[in-house]
């Protein structure tokens, strides 16, 4: 099964005709449909007043299409000004929502050791929520790439290359002399910026899902300029899948082992060191990296399977 | 009323704008780039309202990753129109 799975993923199709055969057909155009809609028509009863009260029917149908979206419209706006008149002006203490927030103020710093209390919020109070949002992420790249594997135009071996090569020459990305020096001299510093807010995500703004997209953005430009071979040598499918599964796996351990102490009342034996350091703030800086490269693998494989229908392969 | 807050004021036009015009574009390419207009000004809103990481994932995802994607997916659907390798061989087929 396993095995099997694997076959798939790489793009064997082999038991799987019935569902490969329906992408093998034309693509339908604008015409077919025009011509599936006349048969249509034809097939219908040709008294013509039934055919007077389905055109009644129709018009009808597209002015209250047309009523309810401008009424619904109109609701939606007026409830959410309903909804901002009553709401506190901004940047004042509001006292009927403000313990929540006044609790993180005041003893956030104390209580997770991030001095970004933002990150402390994200990755502590809430951490939870940040755990579902990654598995939204990968659970998200894996059914794109489920679906572009239907696809056979993107496994066919006569193929393999037209999506890196002969649609480059196209449309000119990978010969684009701009694009290749501006690349290679942009992408290391974009890396750099990326890293450096994703490991001081506890300190200063940022944190795990900014610095996870700005690596991704950087994986991007790299193989726009570079091209998919140098971007392959970094990233393979193999590799992407493997990052992922750590950072996910090691994120649920270790919340794990936080929210079994936490709820028990037990005493929780990781240091938070001294804030305002660059290792400090407890779990914050490992879940920060973690979160940042499962959202930079996840940018990352969008593109390369929107691009050309695969991962890196080895 | 300071410098700031006009400033303010036209970046919260220029949202409504963008927003009210992506959906009355016809062409797509255009609302693409209208909406990553619209990710851009809304990152600059994000600095002026004092929340910068906010600003930084706006201007990554909505300014830079998702238009990508969109320009992609734009693409894909313009070469099966055009440059695909299945018109080639129908275009040969016609003639």
């Amino acid at each position: 099964m396993k095995s099997r799975l694997r076959a798939w993923f790489d793009g064997d199709l082999s038991g799987m005709e019935e569902f490969v055969q329906v992408t093998e057909t034309p693509d339908a155009t604008h015409e077919d449909f025009k011509q599936t809609e006349l048969a249509f028509e034809e097939s219908l009863p040709q008294n013509p007043r039934s055919r007077m009260i389905e055109r009644l029917g129709r018009k009808s149908y597209h002015i209250l299409y047309r009523v309810v979206a401008v009424t619904s419209c109109i609701v939606f706006i007026g409830v959410m000004l309903y909804v901002i008149g009553h709401l506190s002006r901004f940047g004042t203490d509001n006292p009927r929502a403000d313990e929540v927030s006044r609790r993180y103020i005041e003893s956030g710093l104390e209580e997770t050791g991030a001095t970004n209390i933002v990150a402390g919020m994200i990755l502590d109070y809430r951490a939870f929520d940040t755990l579902g949002e990654s598995h939204v992420l990968f659970t998200a790249l894996v059914c794109v790439a489920m679906l572009l594997q239907l696809d056979r135009k993107n496994t066919r071996r006569d193929l393999e290359d037209y999506y890196t090569t002969t649609l480059d020459v196209y449309f000119r990305t990978s010969q684009d002399r701009i694009l290749q020096t501006i690349g290679f001299f942009v992408v290391p510093f974009i890396m750099m910026f990326g890293i450096y807010v994703l490991v001081n995500g506890h300190l200063s703004p940022g944190g795990g899902f900014s610095g996870g997209a700005i690596l991704g953005a950087g994986m991007i430009i790299l193989s726009c300029s570079l091209g998919f071979k140098t971007a392959d040598r970094l990233l393979t499918a193999r590799r992407l899948n493997l990052v992922t599964f750590i950072a996910l796996a090691f994120y649920s351990i270790s919340k794990c082992y936080v929210f079994y102490t936490g709820a028990n009342g037990l005493e929780n034996h990781i240091p938070k060191g001294i804030p305002g350091a660059i290792l400090s703030g407890g779990l914050i800086l490992p879940l920060n990296v973690a979160v940042g490269l499962v959202v930079a693998c996840t940018m990352y494989g969008f593109f390369s399977l929107f691009r050309r229908g695969k991962l890196g392969s080895d | 009323m300071s410098l700031l807050d006009l400033f303010k004021i036209l970046l919260l036009i220029l949202l409504i704008v963008c927003a009210v015009s992506v959906n009355l574009t016809h062409r797509l390419l255009p609302a693409v780039i209208i909406f990553m207009s619209y990710s851009t000004i809304m990152s600059i809103v994000w600095i002026l309202m004092e929340s910068p990481d906010l600003a930084i994932t706006e201007a990554a995802v909505g300014a830079g990753v998702t238009s990508i994607l969109f320009f992609l997916t734009l693409r894909k659907v313009n070469e099966n129109e055009e440059i695909g390798p299945d018109s080639d061989s129908k275009k040969e087929d016609r003639t």
